[in-house]
């Protein structure tokens, strides 16, 4: 098994919401008594159903209550056991998924103050993500822009199936903010579940819902280099998170043999799709989605590029057994650019001393 | 190398083009304002007949949402596609430094030097009262 | 004026000696009127006031205009006039005698597949499959036909299919990509049950309008990412089709995933693979692992193929796939076209090669000789 190296940067983990209870200190006055009015229940995504054996592995669901819902379970379960020595905590509570933008900007802003309070400075290891109501974007910027000034947000959380593509020029001012702000963009796994979740209409099975993220991160990385997203914001990290890579590869053969002979459409995309991921797009480890350490070898070969893996957990999703994050057989080198490099070269944040 | 005669200067007008066949090889030959450039009949990409595909111009953007249009008339798009060539120089737009399609040097000359030789005149009669076009093969 | 008029290309490089299976021949009409002898009056009267429109806003042409007219190659106008595909002769000449190939799969476009009409769907289809047979296979036995059929009516589907079971031009059944639903509901599993019962594969292929955006974060700007998009569209169809359990429902059941490359089949085998035995409880009629239903039951074509700047990369993936797996195609006479003599830019050996172009063409299409 290949070791996890001291000071591991785990660049996925999940602090779940306990209860809507939990943001009600969070919530203002009237979102608060709403909650209470309409008895709003909980914001859980089907994204990941609370009981499925994907939502929470097995040996860390508690025996009452939420999966990697307390401080003590998370330290114990996804940072002690690693080494890990910063993890950042995306949470998933489904704020996105509200057609009400206030609402959505109502909870976004409960979600991440309960974050910093609850989570941030309760562990020095854990750095955040900021959940933004991408409903509004002019409401996303100004969520981004009320907590940049806490260095310990590294990261604009977005999930991969929203309402509209994300190259779409009406979502630039929260590019502009992430550059402004030093901020990675992070896409994540989920859907919003306002368009069907694949392309070819609603599944029946959660099976294919979980499968086809892959797909959706492929549209999205389509999405944003044909739009020049990369073009207007040359230094824009962008990471996808929880999205798998094996497909990686052959989406960047495809997308670039057809830039070859369709560059008319698309002028200001003026270097190969490939060159433009190896400099500016980052994956996150988990689901590492290669049957073995000599594929996983082929794909970073294929890739050309060693710089793209940032290493993550996906805590509490259940993606390997015991604590092997890390897939067996990958050379040490490899695996050190995985676990800290890498991660570091991409979140300028984290390398920012925090009060 | 050998210069052959292909064409009377006449059978191309500007914007136009011909297909010929020079020591067994096919080239296009276009027109651009006046002067002439010839190409291998073959797309570096998978051999597309590169005189069939469409006269463009350019175009070019510094940011997403600009069009900038320029050099009407002087690319050429391969018919199978789309890739795109500068006439001039051969040279493919997405990776001048690698991918080009191979030219050949053609020139218009007057009928009198074309009489005097040494040129290969394959299919063409020349006559002094006519222009040439001349490919350097 | 620019155009000049085509010929069948004598340079082009000489194909390989062996006979070439071609997997994706698209037809043409010459005309709207082209169907009439198939097409009852009363739809001939009802297109010419209302049209056919399928679900996307247009009533003419595609949802993103394409990159050339026609989607076509600028060389395959035909020398009479007509659009490219239109006529066998210039077919015959340029394509089928030029590029040796032996057997060529028709799968006609613009056949009346999704159009919103249902009854109107039907009509096309079964107009489309009679002028297949009148028009193209009954004039050149190299040519082999689809049964095209209006999938989102899924019985008369059965029944189209059905019509046909005993006519041996027709090897396929021709679905689109772009469904209203995903590929594997329950809603279309009458056309697999009667595509098993008379012996044929399922080819689906890229396009079509089900209504949905084509991506699952909504609709793109761009024709590029359109066209990109037809990898993700066929992965959610195939995805779909695992699940649901049609592979292991009928055993026999071939499909043909045409037009979308291929590469992307690989690591959709092992994210299926990998994430169906942590959640293996919620499909307990599967009783295999997913890659080897895509391994035993599905097969490629090959268009178009994905061009790595290192060649020897795609060598992995036809070797994760295995050789078996590809129906080598052109997509003769669209713009992204793969010339056969230029394809296959790597090492193999001959039974490889053979196997690729000809090979697993007719161990699967029904009745060529495999």
């Amino acid at each position: 098994m290949s070791l996890l190296p001291k000071g591991a940067i785990d660049c996925d983990i999940h602090p779940s919401v306990p209860s809507v209870q939990a943001l009600m200190p969070y919530l203002e006055d009237h979102w608060r008594e709403q909650v209470i009015i309409r008895g709003i229940d909980e914001l859980n995504s089907i994204s990941y159903p609370l009981g499925s054996p994907l939502t929470c592995r097995a040996d860390w669901r508690p025996a009452s209550g939420r999966a990697a819902s307390s401080v003590e379970m998370v330290r114990a379960q996804a940072l002690d056991p690693f080494g890990t020595s910063v993890a950042i905590a995306n949470c998933l509570y489904g704020v996105q998924l509200l057609f009400s933008e206030d609402m959505a900007a109502a909870f976004a802003r409960a979600v991440n103050d309960w974050l910093v309070k609850e989570w941030l400075d309760k562990e020095p290891r854990l750095r955040g993500s900021i959940v933004v109501p991408t409903q509004n974007v002019e409401m996303a910027v100004d969520e981004i822009n009320r907590c940049a000034a806490d260095k310990r947000f590294v990261q604009i959380l977005l999930l991969v199936m929203g309402d509209t593509p994300l190259g779409r020029r009406h979502h630039w001012p929260i590019y502009a903010a992430a550059e402004k702000h030093g901020l990675a963009v992070g896409i994540h796994a989920g859907s919003a579940y306002h368009n069907p979740p694949t392309p070819v209409g609603w599944p029946s099975y959660y099976t294919e819902d979980y499968v086809g993220q892959a797909q959706a991160f492929q549209t999205q990385l389509t999405s944003m280099i044909c739009e020049g997203v990369f073009t207007k914001f040359p230094d824009l990290k962008v990471v996808l998170l929880e999205s798998g890579f094996t497909w990686l590869p052959a989406h960047l053969w495809r997308l670039t043999k057809y830039w070859r002979g369709l560059r008319m459409e698309i002028p200001w995309v003026d270097r190969a799709p490939a060159d433009i991921v190896r400099s500016n797009v980052r994956l996150s480890l988990q689901p590492a989605d290669a049957p073995d350490a000599a594929t996983l070898m082929k794909i970073i070969d294929h890739l050309q590029s060693d710089e793209l893996l940032l290493f993550s957990t996906d805590y509490p999703h259940a993606q390997f057994d015991g604590t092997a994050a890390i897939p067996a057989g990958l050379p040490d080198s490899l695996v050190r650019k995985i676990a800290i490099d890498n991660p570091r070269a991409t979140y300028a944040r984290l390398m920012e001393k925090v009060a | 190398m050998s210069r052959h005669v292909v064409a009377t200067a006449h059978e191309i007008p500007e914007g136009g083009r011909k297909l010929v066949m020079v020591r067994g090889r096919p080239i296009a030959i276009f027109n651009l304002k006046g002067e002439y450039y010839g190409m291998l009949n073959r797309c570096p990409h998978q051999g597309g007949p590169m005189c069939e595909g469409l006269i463009t111009g350019l175009r070019e953007a510094k940011q997403p949402g600009e069009y900038v249009y320029s050099r009407a008339g002087e690319i050429l798009r391969c018919p199978w596609h789309g890739w795109e060539f500068d006439i001039r120089t051969g040279q493919s737009y997405i990776d001048p430094g690698k991918t080009f399609v191979r030219t050949y040097p053609v020139e218009a000359m007057a009928g009198e030097s074309v009489v005097k030789g040494p040129y290969v005149a394959e299919t063409i009669p020349v006559s002094v009262e006519e222009d040439y076009l001349v490919v350097e093969m | 004026m620019n155009e000049i008029r085509s010929q069948a290309s004598p340079d082009v490089a000489a194909s390989s000696k062996v006979g070439v299976g071609d997997g994706d021949i698209h037809p043409a009409r010459k005309g709207p009127k082209d169907f009439h002898p198939w097409l009852a009056r009363r739809w001939q009267d009802h297109i010419e006031q209302y049209g056919s429109p399928g679900r996307q806003g247009w009533q003419a042409g595609p949802a993103y205009p394409k990159s050339q007219p026609n989607a076509s190659r600028r060389d395959a106008y035909p020398p009479e006039g007509g659009r490219p595909g239109s006529s066998l002769e210039f077919m015959q000449a340029q394509h089928l005698d030029t590029n040796n190939i032996e057997l060529g799969v028709l799968n006609p476009l613009g056949s009346g597949q999704g159009v919103m009409n249902a009854e109107l769907s039907a009509a096309l289809c079964h107009a489309t499959n009679e002028w297949q047979l009148a028009e193209w296979t009954s004039k050149d036995n190299r040519l082999r036909a689809s049964v095209v059929v209006p999938y989102e009516d899924p019985v008369a589907s059965a029944a189209e299919i059905r019509r046909y079971a005993d006519n041996p031009a027709f090897v396929q059944v021709l679905l689109l990509s772009r469904t209203a639903e995903p590929l594997g509901s329950r809603k279309y599993w009458p056309i697999y049950e009667a595509a098993a019962e008379v012996g044929m594969p399922v080819g689906v292929h890229a396009f079509g309008y089900g209504g949905n955006p084509v991506t699952p974060a909504g609709w793109p700007s761009y024709y590029i990412e359109e066209m990109t998009g037809h990898s993700q569209c066929q992965q959610a169809g195939l995805t779909s089709l695992v699940v649901e359990g049609v592979f292991e429902r009928w055993p026999s059941l071939k499909m043909v995933m045409i037009e979308a490359g291929f590469a992307w089949a690989p690591s959709l085998a092992w994210r299926l693979d990998k994430h169906w035995k942590t959640l293996r409880s919620e499909t307990p009629h599967l009783k295999r692992l997913p890659s080897e239903y895509l391994r035993q039951q599905v097969w490629w074509t090959t268009q178009p193929m994905e061009e790595p700047d290192n060649r020897d990369n795609l060598l992995d993936t036809i070797e994760w796939m295995g050789w078996d797996r590809f129906i080598f195609a052109t997509d003769y006479p669209h713009w992204d076209f793969d010339d056969p003599a230029h394809a296959l830019p790597v090492k193999a050996s001959e039974a490889q090669r053979r196997a690729f172009f000809i090979g697993n063409a007719r161990r699967v299409y029904r009745g060529c000789g495999g």
